[in-house]
C-alpha cells in the first residue's frame, strides 16, 4: 500500500511511507499498571519477542514506573513523600492486582511460581534488558509523582513523552497498553 | 526436513524444566552463537513448546529440523538459516 501511494504520488509520500518495509519488525508497549502480574505479563511478552528478533519498546508510565524504580523511597514536597512511602515501587515489591491482601498474596505467587520454577520478575526483566529491549520512562508521570531519574535503575532510557512513543508505535506492527 | 539433518548439532541445550518464555529465550540465544547453517538441540519439558518452537522458527526465519516427543519429555532440533 505504501509503495503504491508512492508510485502514483511520490511528492506526497507521507514520512512513515519512507520507513523500510524489510528489516525487523516492531513492538511498542505502554506499561502503565504496576501491578505484578500485569507486569509479568508485559515482560514475558517484551521476552518472547525480543527472542523472535523484534525490537521492542516499553513506555512505563504512572505505576508502571514502579516496575523500573530501585525501591528507595522518593518525593520532594508533603505529598509527593507521602505518595513516596505508600507507593514504594521496586520491581520486588509490587503486588498482584487481585489478592494481594497486603502483602501475603504476593509472597504466596512468589512460592507458587518458584514451584513451578517460573522465571522470577527480576530476572524476567534483566533478560529483556539483555535481549535489548528499550526501556522508556514517561517523563510526565515522573515530575507529577515526584520521581528523580537517580529513581529508576540505570538501564533505563532517558525519559520521553507521548510523542516519542508514538513515532515508536507509528514503525510498529503491533502496540500494547498493559 | 533435509539430508543435512544427519549433521551434528553445533550446540545441545538442556531446557527440561523451564517454563515460558524461557525456552524461547534460550533458544533465540543460542542460536545466535551458532554459524548460519549450523542446528541447534534442545530437551524439554513444558508442552508449550510444541506450539511455541515452530512458531519462533517462522517469526524469526529459522528452521525447525525435528519436533518429537516422548512422553513427557520434547526433544527438538532448529537449524539457524540467517
Amino acid at each position: 500500500m505504501a509503495t503504491m501511494v508512492r508510485q502514483m504520488y511520490p511528492e506526497a509520500a507521507p514520512a512513515y511511507a519512507a520507513q523500510p518495509e524489510s528489516g525487523p519488525k516492531k513492538l511498542s508497549m505502554i506499561v502503565f499498571s504496576g501491578d505484578m502480574d500485569k507486569v509479568m505479563a508485559a515482560f514475558i511478552i517484551a521476552t518472547g519477542a525480543a527472542a523472535t528478533g523484534m525490537d521492542v519498546i516499553m513506555f512505563f508510565t504512572f505505576w508502571g514506573l514502579n516496575a523500573i524504580r530501585t525501591g528507595r523511597p522518593t518525593g520532594k514536597g508533603l505529598f509527593g513523600r507521602m505518595l513516596g512511602v505508600m507507593n514504594r515501587g521496586g520491581i520486588d515489591r509490587i503486588g498482584p492486582s487481585r489478592f494481594n491482601f497486603g502483602g501475603v498474596g504476593r509472597w504466596m505467587f512468589k512460592v507458587m511460581m518458584r514451584q513451578r520454577q517460573v522465571t522470577p520478575l527480576p530476572e524476567l526483566r534483566q533478560m529483556a534488558i539483555d535481549l535489548g529491549v528499550k526501556l522508556l520512562p514517561c517523563g510526565m508521570s515522573m515530575d507529577v509523582m515526584e520521581i528523580a531519574r537517580a529513581d529508576l535503575i540505570p538501564e533505563v532510557t532517558d525519559p520521553v513523552g507521548v510523542a516519542t512513543f508514538i513515532e515508536h508505535s507509528q514503525q510498529s506492527q503491533t502496540t500494547l497498553f498493559i | 526436513m533435509s539430508t543435512q539433518s544427519l549433521q551434528a548439532p553445533a550446540l545441545t541445550l538442556d531446557l527440561k524444566g523451564l517454563l515460558c518464555p524461557m525456552p524461547i529465550v534460550k533458544i533465540a540465544q543460542a542460536i545466535k552463537k551458532v554459524n548460519v547453517g549450523d542446528m541447534v538441540e534442545a530437551t524439554a519439558t513444558d508442552p508449550g513448546v510444541l506450539a511455541d518452537i515452530p512458531a519462533w522458527a517462522r517469526t524469526s526465519g529459522n528452521e525447525v529440523v525435528t519436533l518429537e516427543r516422548q512422553d513427557k519429555l520434547i526433544r527438538f532440533v532448529v537449524r539457524r538459516l540467517k
